[in-house]
């Protein structure tokens, strides 16, 4: 039971990404031509909202369900592995039209064809576990 | 009724995802979805291969539950919230999209010349499908994070690798739709 709550809040982020066109390859064409201010909007706003909430968990004034602080751990650090691995992230992201959370969404809209690319996306995490000491971090 | 079925806009999705992952961590998470690649990976045994993988896997299984959700919640919206699958889009974009060889924008969620059953079964269909997931997954992965983990969590956060990443990603969807998109099909 204690995993419920999990895909409680999966669900619902199926919904958006669905409802909101999220999951479009078309949205994420548009958003890199700059020709709609829909996903800058949601990815906007959503930063915006999280900034509070993580004003607040710093602050302690909200903790966990289960009474503990909430420590947000701050990302690895290093110039090349943020670059690099963020461009050839958005080289695919803007290909495919999907970063991982709406590849898998897709997988429930029925798009037999999204399992190649996800198949592709382990792959791809399975070099880079492979090979990440020879790569600049 | 009738909200549910139209698309929702922005304001009504961004408040959503703010709200999505300020409940992971109210349950002590945090937001990342390509943390469950390498936790695929290591479930099919990479570990043998490299030390990378071998993880207890088993205290990712929250994560692997949510993107079960999201798998059906994507299924619920199709199926009972979504009457049209059409995606109103911007005439200009419909229409540089047809001269880059994408007809019918907008028509579905996703182009035939890159999603439908003939292009995956074909050789150059099946090659850009795989590497684009390719270049997800392994660029996720080197710079520690996706949309979820560093544009969302990590720009919250007010944190510069999240913000060079963010960066990096747009480096790269610029250079893929700009320049490579329009040679392909």
């Amino acid at each position: 039971m204690k995993f419920l709550k999990f895909f409680i809040v999966g669900i619902l982020f199926g919904i958006v990404m669905t409802k909101a066109e999220i999951i479009s390859w078309y949205r994420i064409y548009e958003m890199f031509k700059f020709q709609s201010f829909h996903m800058y909007g949601i990815i906007g706003s959503a930063v915006v909202l999280g900034m509070v909430s993580m004003f607040l968990f710093r602050k302690n004034m909200i903790k966990t369900f289960e009474g503990q602080e909430i420590h947000v751990a701050p990302k690895k650090r290093g110039v090349y592995r943020n670059l690099l691995g963020g461009i050839l992230f958005g080289l695919g992201w803007a290909l495919a039209g999907a970063c991982p959370g709406p590849m898998f969404v897709l997988i429930g809209k029925g798009v037999v064809s999204i399992l190649v690319v996800i198949l592709g996306s382990i792959l791809g995490t399975f070099c880079y576990g492979m090979v990440k000491d020879k790569i600049p971090h | 009724m009738e909200f549910i079925s139209q698309p929702w806009p922005w304001f009504v999705a961004g408040p959503i995802i703010a709200a999505i992952t300020f409940l992971l961590f109210y349950f002590g998470k945090r937001f990342g979805v390509s943390s469950n690649l390498e936790t695929l990976c290591s479930i099919a045994g990479a570990g043998r291969f490299t030390d990378y993988f071998k993880i207890d896997w088993k205290q990712n299984t929250w994560n692997l539950i949510f993107i079960a959700g999201a798998i059906a919640g994507g299924f619920i919206a199709t199926h009972w919230f979504s009457p049209t699958q059409i995606v109103e889009l911007n005439p200009q974009t419909i229409q540089d999209l047809s001269e880059i060889g994408i007809q019918n924008a907008g028509a579905t969620y996703l182009p035939d010349e890159i999603f439908s059953i003939e292009t995956m079964l074909s050789l150059k269909g099946f090659f850009i499908l795989i590497v684009a997931g390719f270049m997800v997954g392994f660029g996720a992965r080197w710079a520690g994070g996706c949309t979820s983990g560093h544009a969302i969590v990590g720009l919250s956060n007010l944190e510069i690798p999240s913000l060079i990443s963010v960066i990096g990603f747009f480096i790269g969807g610029l250079i893929m739709t700009w320049l490579i998109l329009p040679l392909i099909f």
